[in-house]
């Protein structure tokens, strides 16, 4: 086994009752990491997270910590902190004693305490804020409170479950900065659950993808986005045309009707694929200089570009430009063979990739959901 | 401070209807009746006659703390319990606990009597196994069980109120910070249920206090604690003003007590839960 690994679940099954939430989870952990467990709502990455730090005990498989099988291990023994989703603070306490809790119960002298409490006021750039009420405190502050009174355990580990998702989004972004910040500065291992791809691709070194329960895939955030391995990884990392096609050859692959060069091999001949081209990958042209051409049907102007969806053969693509293309207007697509992504056929094949029914809000409503 | 509009007015007229007619109103009559004679003239008399019942005020305090104590470490484990099971379960206990307070207080107290008398169900199960019959009813003991008996609910009700809404998460918390289960209890989950305690106890200190019924039942009048002498001076001495002395200064006695407790666990909290504040 690897020398730098912090953390090793091997085959880890939890259900309750007839749901099964982790079906055979194996993923190592190295040390000093920034992984993101990144899934929707119920995939069981909270689940995961719950197994780590010792409330959820697994029906089979082992945790290992350190080289340590610590499955037995209740959770007020492990060396791991959490900092959970809505921040359980206590009330009854104030800043001080908040983040002081800890350290108080590891029988830590006063003169310590009151120099790991401001030291870590000062970490989260709270100074001052000690004899504060938690109830007189904002979101983000709260916040700040619970990474510091996590913090100041000085955990191996510090586990993370949607620390962000009750931030407003500019406060998010900048927590985000200053989570990756202090992950670095202190040197600890920190695992992260989201639902938000953006999050999971700016803060990660690791990303694992999980859905139903199962990792679909764990690589680096360029992995994840450029490779994806089925169409869910595809579908829920960014924007993503999944379409059906066939593998002529080694570098050919044909879908909607053209014969494309990519750079994608070891298929079988004739062998259906899903193949995946990202929405900012492809460029407009006219009906006659395309490699296929279709109708325009929706435009949508997003800022940084126009999201334009067009109708060719009865797929619908998205395309993200920066020039305006007016709806009913034909026009022309080129692809170029890096653009392209050839993937095998999974169980999510057909299930995600058209933008028929697209709509931002109801992405947005299954977003909010929250995994509980 | 927002100004109150015609309509919140007129919706609070009902209370306050109710709280002038039967909570001041007898509260004015009270202080009238303690600082009169039998004449209607101002006499200071009746306060000065109460010198004469001080044991019987410090009798009554003192099984109001006993009975308090007794439902305090009875109620916290059961409601922490109940808190604690499942959905259905904590309704049919919830239920259970609620049960005996659908039938009346005097029903109650003679239920106890008829279990704890000399001829009672016990003695005469004690005695079919031949032994002598044990003394129950009529002694300090039995006043203690009826008033833990009879006011035993009123201290889960509100602590277990609490304990139910009392966040998971931070017990949780408490344990990822390094704190075993007795810590946590300690720690966290007592003093987040504080406010719930407080109602209890004074839920069951007020009544226990200020009863006549369960010490006349079950003490025999043995043990004449202040509720029973107030009552005697209303229906058999017919000495209302004397009567109205002696309830001025339980009321007053009271106060000081929940005070003084209040104090003593800190007030600086906002109460979060329970059935008073």
């Amino acid at each position: 086994m690897k020398k730098d690994i912090i953390i090793d679940l091997k085959n880890i099954d939890v259900s309750y009752g007839e749901n099964k939430i982790l079906d055979n989870i194996s993923l190592y952990i190295r040390d000093k990491e920034f992984i993101t467990l990144l899934g929707p709502s119920g995939c069981g990455k909270t689940t995961t997270l719950r197994v780590i730090a010792g409330f959820t005990q697994p029906d089979c498989g082992d945790v290992i910590f350190n080289g340590k099988k610590i499955n037995d291990l209740p959770p007020y023994k492990r060396q791991v902190n959490t900092i959970f989703q809505k921040y359980a603070l206590f009330p009854h306490l104030n800043v001080f004693e908040n983040i002081a809790f800890g350290l108080r119960l590891k029988k830590k002298s006063d003169k310590e305490i009151k120099e790991r409490v401001a030291e870590m006021l000062e970490l989260v750039n709270l100074k001052g804020f000690s004899k504060r009420n938690i109830d007189s405190l904002s979101g983000g502050q709260q916040q700040r409170v619970a990474i510091a009174r996590a913090l100041a355990n000085d955990p191996k580990v510090l586990l993370l479950d949607e620390p962000l998702a009750a931030l407003d989004l500019k406060l998010r972004k900048d927590m985000q900065v200053e989570l990756k910040n202090i992950q670095q500065k202190l040197g600890i291992t920190f695992i992260f659950v989201t639902h938000d791809q953006e999050e999971a691709l700016s803060m990660s070194d690791t990303v694992v993808v999980m859905d139903n329960g199962v990792i679909q895939q764990i690589g680096t955030p360029q992995d994840i986005y450029n490779e994806p391995k089925n169409a869910f990884v595809a579908d829920f990392i960014g924007e993503s045309n999944i379409l059906d096609g066939v593998m002529k050859e080694d570098f050919r692959a044909r879908f909607s009707g053209h014969t494309f060069q990519c750079l994608d091999k070891g298929f079988g001949t004739g062998e259906a694929v899903d193949v995946v081209i990202r929405p900012e990958d492809i460029v407009v042209t006219t009906p006659d200089k395309g490699m296929i051409s279709g109708t325009v049907t929706s435009v949508t102007f997003k800022g940084v570009h126009y999201e334009i969806i067009v109708d060719i053969r009865g797929f619908k693509w998205m395309i993200q430009s920066i020039h305006e293309q007016k709806v009913g207007d034909e026009i022309g697509l080129v692809i170029e063979p890096d653009s392209i992504h050839i993937m095998k056929k999974s169980i999510y094949s057909g299930k995600f990739g058209d933008y028929s029914s697209f709509s931002d809000e109801i992405d947005h409503l299954s977003d909010i959901e929250e995994e509980e | 401070m927002e100004k109150k509009t015609l309509s919140a007015k007129l919706l609070a007229s009902p209370h306050i209807v109710w709280s002038v007619l039967f909570i001041i109103a007898p509260l004015i009559m009270v202080a009238y009746y303690s600082f009169t004679n039998a004449d209607g003239n101002f006499t200071l008399e009746n306060i000065k006659a109460l010198s004469d019942y001080k044991e019987v005020f410090l009798n009554s305090i003192w099984y109001g703390i006993v009975a308090t104590l007794i439902c305090l470490v009875i109620a916290y484990p059961t409601a922490y319990f109940i808190a604690r099971s499942k959905a259905r379960v904590q309704s049919t206990m919830i239920m259970l606990v609620m049960l005996p307070m659908w039938t009346s207080l005097i029903v109650r107290t003679y239920s106890i009597m008829s279990l704890i008398e000399n001829t009672g169900i016990i003695n005469s199960f004690i005695q079919k196994l031949g032994f002598e019959p044990i003394q129950m009813i009529n002694t300090s003991g039995a006043v203690i069980l009826g008033m833990v008996y009879d006011f035993l609910p009123f201290m889960i009700l509100p602590i277990y109120s609490v304990l139910t809404k009392l966040d998971n998460k931070l017990v949780e918390a408490a344990h990822d910070l390094g704190a075993d289960k007795i810590t946590v209890l300690t720690k966290v989950v007592l003093p987040l249920s504080r406010s719930g305690i407080l109602s209890g106890i004074t839920m069951v200190f007020v009544p226990s206090v200020s009863t006549f019924y369960i010490s006349q039942k079950l003490g025999g009048g043995n043990f004449a604690l202040v509720g029973e002498i107030i009552e005697g001076q209303f229906v058999t001495s017919n000495n209302f003003n004397l009567g109205a002395s002696l309830s001025l200064v339980l009321m007053v006695l009271i106060l000081i007590c929940m005070a003084v407790m209040n104090h003593f666990s800190g007030d600086e909290e906002e109460s979060s839960g329970g059935l008073m504040p």
